[in-house]
């Protein structure tokens, strides 16, 4: 009985410990430390990366990054910047990967005459790359059978 | 007529002008004539160059709805009139030649374009977008016909340094060269938006749904 009373006790100490070093920290915002009256600094603008190599994919399943810049490359119902280069008529004289032929089908597997409509704003899922950091940090590894390691 | 017979022509006006034309100075000394007509000679066609120029500026260009509504909204998202270096091609940098003859002679077709602005050919959007192939399909040819002579004013071959360029830009700029291609064989809407590609390009295009 007493040692389960001491018990207790140490635990209430434990939690009022606790709750006011909670207390004595200030609430950090993605703001930072600066007061809601006052104008934070903007953070450097981006730039996305330069021409390289294709970029190798971490899982099966992801849409192969954009090597490149794609500044002021319209997509819409009247053309698309993008298959100027990739689609299967042009991919051999530009030299870009080809679209990939699940991109002919619709919903219903019917392979279509051309890029499905659904498939057609390759910016959807294809995204070009800046030069930032990750946020937090982050250990994930592709699996060996896409990595070969 | 007017040259054929001399006498019958004194009541008709343009006839009397000729006449006074072809008679020989009497009042006036060789000396005066050629000053005067010396400076009235620079006066003309200083005159008429001064007009051509103010035809020839972006302010000019936009002064019509269909151009500022249009195709400048178009151009003011592109690396033409905003980038890095604060350099600008405005609309005639791109769309009137720079040497004199060709510029006078696009000058001239553009009276065509005056007749349309009358006749509110692209007065809509609607019936810009309806031309916009036809359009971009006369500048696509001219630019052709030309080797993109507008293009070069500022962008050569000869002075690009490959190795500065990314590695797309490398293989197409060299591949280019060597095929003989021009600007405009692959740099098409690069300053305005795109006609409907469907019928140009098939693979480039969604086309009708």
């Amino acid at each position: 009985m007493m040692m389960k009373n001491i018990t207790t006790m140490l635990v209430l100490l434990a939690a009022i410990g606790f709750s006011i070093q909670a207390t004595a920290e200030t609430v950090s915002s993605l703001r930072g430390a600066t007061e809601i009256n006052q104008e934070t600094s903007a953070p450097a603008a981006k730039h996305y990366n330069k021409d390289h190599e294709p970029i190798p994919r971490d899982y099966v399943q992801q849409p192969p990054l954009i090597p490149h810049k794609i500044t002021n490359y319209r997509i819409n119902l009247k053309s698309n910047k993008c298959l100027s280069c990739h689609s299967w008529a042009n991919y051999r004289e530009s030299g870009a990967t080809k679209i990939s032929q699940t991109h002919f089908e619709s919903r219903d597997k019917n392979v279509l005459a051309n890029v499905s409509a659904r498939r057609y704003f390759c910016t959807q899922c294809h995204v070009p790359q800046v030069n930032a950091k990750p946020l937090v940090e982050n250990k994930f590894e592709p699996v060996p059978a896409i990595s070969g390691q | 007529m007017n040259k054929k017979n001399t006498k019958e022509c004194s009541d008709m006006i343009l006839c009397r002008i000729w006449q006074a034309l072809k008679k020989p100075s009497v009042t006036y000394s060789l000396g005066t004539l050629l000053v005067v007509g010396f400076i009235s000679g620079i006066i003309f066609w200083g005159g008429f160059n001064t007009a051509m120029e103010m035809t020839n500026n972006e302010e000019f260009c936009i002064s019509c709805h269909e151009m500022e509504d249009n195709v400048f909204q178009e151009y003011k998202q592109t690396i033409h009139y905003s980038n890095r270096t604060g350099v600008r091609a405005t609309c005639p940098d791109c769309h009137v030649p720079k040497e004199w003859h060709h510029k006078v002679v696009r000058k001239i077709q553009a009276s065509n374009e005056l007749l349309h602005k009358a006749l509110g050919s692209i007065n809509t959007r609607e019936k810009f977008e309806g031309k916009r192939l036809e359009l971009a399909s006369h500048v696509w040819k001219a630019m052709k016909d030309t080797d993109s002579r507008e293009c070069r004013n500022c962008h050569n071959f000869e002075y690009m340094d490959f190795v500065e360029q990314g590695r797309r830009a490398v293989k197409a700029h060299s591949e280019g060269l060597e095929e003989g291609k021009t600007c405009i064989d692959c740099h098409k809407g690069i300053a305005h938006e795109l006609p409907d590609m469907h019928d140009v390009d098939p693979g480039s295009s969604i086309g009708e749904i």
